[in-house]
């Protein structure tokens, strides 16, 4: 491989290459593309504007776990923790509207209060006693997990009232039913977008994960952005854990075990690098959708759902190799 | 060069899906079926041996009677939510009948709701949802029947011993460990609570779990001479512990499945008697119902036994068992 040079090309590509989004991007839309192409002529049922509300549904819940990971992902961290805090925060809710009987608005908010301090209570670790991200949340988990499972006598609430489950009613566009879930995780992604691409506090965060000694320099507090950064992330876990509830229409004991995982692979899908600095939200949802689209699509034609797990193994490989070339080649 | 290295990765890449894709569409058989009725079943895992026998008997019972099988499952015992997606798919996908082994019995119980309401007929396999009438239809094992036979098959073996019992239980608020476990009490003629219960542990079911855990109560109790197991994986972990302690020769171990490695364990003289089920029945059986409410609209309603034998090598008078040969020729798994 040749090292670079500065200004060796002004060919057309060159301009063609800056018109469009970066490659992390469109590879991954791309291949979503192709897999939605592909499912649509395999299955006469997939093309319909009900299975993609479906699918949006089915993603919404990791989708939104997934905001929270891109967020501490881009700091350079990881967070191993964010589907145990989701868990636990959909039973904290669930069983303080059903066997305490408080007001199901203010038991929503108890949930999200216990993910908020989850979260910042990762951030703590991370910045004032400087322990690795991986270590923390690992630490975290586990915690989450026990209090999960002995506040709950690992069994299911069920019986919820209706403000609960309320995300996972739908109202139609036109013939399709659409989950007012659905359309607040579209509505989240569209904030984070707006929060990484157009604010101070957006370009503090690839920077702290691109060069945290450097962001120091430059006179950013990195401990802020970092607490400011898993706090937030919390909070979504929180409202995920809502998602999870209104889903299932239960608050389930068991939630949450591979979120962790699967929101990472959705977070590296689309794009974002795992090293920090690096990468689009928007990316994220395309990941999230890419999982959820080959689910759908492999389940309709009446494949094995393992074949969807080795896909996406797979394309979890591509995309990071993807990431790891276009990076030696810049 | 930048350039040149995005060309081709991006080829590679455009490459690899059209070759993946492309493999698909060789491998897809799925339009051969076109017109045929849908069937969807859905497995707690895709690894346990008893759900793997189960599939089998779906499948092989959906090509006879010209069915179409879809399956799924769950990456881990108690995956609700992949098991709340399965059933969304194979309502799209136009199933006429689904079958599911609830992993959470009470969570899943909504989302079986939406399908019933979209004109879906739900059967329980092997577990029962919470509340059973959640579903259509149960087809399962008598697992408080299956827990009474090992029950009363131990209380006959021990001819009037005292009796210090271990439990190797499933999980809190899982009703099929719940059932057997109370039956094996009934059948043992003891009450929860009973002092002669020495020692009570979960294991989920798993191996070293049900090693772990049989470690612990051994240290708790070291006169142990009764051990109830919920399944035959935790069945093998209990005598694990119990050869590494040297106790392994007097003490009784009683099991549930009749899994084909539990029924070798039975021959060998590691478990002294287990009750078997059969899950293929209960998937073929299932197929028969969803086939049959395709042509004809009746659904399958109530509870059905799919039946349950006491294996062992060593019969005790009064208490009806059949030899490993009869369980080597109907169990499950390898």
């Amino acid at each position: 491989m040749t090292p670079p040079s500065a200004g060796h090309d002004s060919s057309p590509w060159r301009v063609l290459r800056e018109r469009l989004p970066p490659l992390s991007l469109m590879g991954p839309f791309i291949a979503l593309i192709l897999a939605c192409i592909f499912f649509s002529l395999q299955s006469d049922r997939f093309l319909s504007g009900q299975n993609f509300s479906l699918i949006l549904q089915q993603v919404m819940v990791v989708g939104v776990v997934a905001i929270g990971q891109t967020f501490v992902i881009l700091t350079g961290g990881i967070d191993l923790a964010c589907g145990m805090v989701m868990a636990l925060s959909s039973i904290v809710a669930t069983k303080f509207a059903v066997d305490i009987g408080i007001d199901p608005y203010a038991a929503m908010a108890c949930g999200l209060f216990v993910a908020v301090l989850f979260g910042c209570l990762n951030g703590v670790l991370v910045t004032v006693i400087r322990l690795p991200p991986f270590i923390v949340t690992l630490g975290t988990l586990n915690i989450a997990f026990a209090i999960m499972q002995i506040y709950s006598h690992s069994q299911t609430v069920s019986d919820l009232p209706d403000a609960l489950v309320f995300l996972g009613n739908t109202f139609h566009i036109g013939e399709t039913a659409v989950t007012y879930g659905t359309v607040l995780m579209v509505f989240l992604y569209i904030i984070a977008w707006l929060v990484l691409r157009e604010t101070a506090a957006g370009k503090h965060i690839y920077a702290v994960g691109n060069n945290a000694e450097a962001a120091r320099l430059m006179g950013i507090s990195t401990r802020n952005v970092l607490i400011g950064v898993y706090t937030l992330a919390g909070l979504l876990y929180g409202i995920a854990g809502l998602l999870i509830v209104a889903r299932t229409g239960a608050g389930d004991p068991n939630a949450g075990q591979t979120d962790n995982l699967d929101s990472i692979t959705a977070v590296v899908l689309g794009g974002t690098s795992l090293f920090g600095g690096r990468g689009v939200i928007l990316g994220t949802l395309i990941g999230a959708l890419i999982v959820g689209v080959f689910r759908n699509g492999l389940a309709l034609m009446g494949v094995s759902s393992v074949y969807e797990i080795l896909i996406t193994g797979i394309l979890v490989i591509l995309a990071v190799s993807t990431d790891r070339l276009s990076k030696r080649g810049a | 060069m930048r350039l040149g290295n995005h060309l081709r990765i991006s080829l590679s890449i455009s490459a690899f899906y059209g070759l993946a894709l492309g493999m698909w569409t060789i491998c897809d058989s799925a339009t051969a079926y076109a017109d045929a009725p849908v069937v969807g079943l859905i497995t707690k895992t895709e690894t346990n041996p008893f759900f793997v026998k189960m599939k089998e008997g779906a499948a092989k019972e959906a090509k006879e009677k010209g069915a179409k099988l879809m399956s799924a499952a769950g990456k881990f015992d108690g995956d609700n939510a992949a098991q709340v997606t399965a059933i969304e798919n194979m309502v799209t996908a136009g199933a006429k009948a689904i079958l599911i082994t609830p992993s959470d019995t009470k969570a899943i119980v909504p989302a079986i709701k939406k399908a019933r309401d979209a004109g879906v007929m739900v059967i329980a396999l092997d577990t029962p949802t919470d509340p059973q009438e959640a579903t259509d239809a149960l087809f399962a094992t008598d697992n408080f029947k299956a827990g009474v036979l090992i029950g009363q098959y131990a209380k006959a073996a021990m001819a009037g011993k005292p009796a210090k019992i271990a439990t190797m239980d499933l999980a809190p608020g899982i009703t099929v460990g719940k059932l057997r476990h109370d039956g094996f009490l009934q059948g043992f003629g003891v009450k929860e609570g009973d002092p002669s219960i020495v020692c009570s542990q979960d294991t989920q079911g798993d191996q070293a779990k049900g090693q772990t855990a049989m470690e612990n109560c051994l240290q708790k109790a070291p006169d142990i001479n009764v051990v109830y197991t919920i399944n035959e994986p935790a069945a093998a972990g209990a005598y694990q512990a119990l050869k590494a302690a040297g106790k392994q020769k007097g003490v009784l171990i009683v099991s549930v499945d009749g899994g084909c490695v539990g029924v070798k364990n039975v021959k060998a003289g590691i478990i002294a008697a287990t009750s078997q089920q059969y899950p293929l029945k209960m998937a073929s059986m299932g197929v028969d119902a969803g086939v049959e409410f395709a042509k004809s609209g009746k659904k399958a309603s109530g509870y059905t036994d799919t039946g349950v034998t006491l294996i062992s090598d060593k019969a005790q008078s009064g208490v009806e068992s059949k030899d490993t040969k009869f369980g080597t020729d109907n169990c499950w798994g390898k």
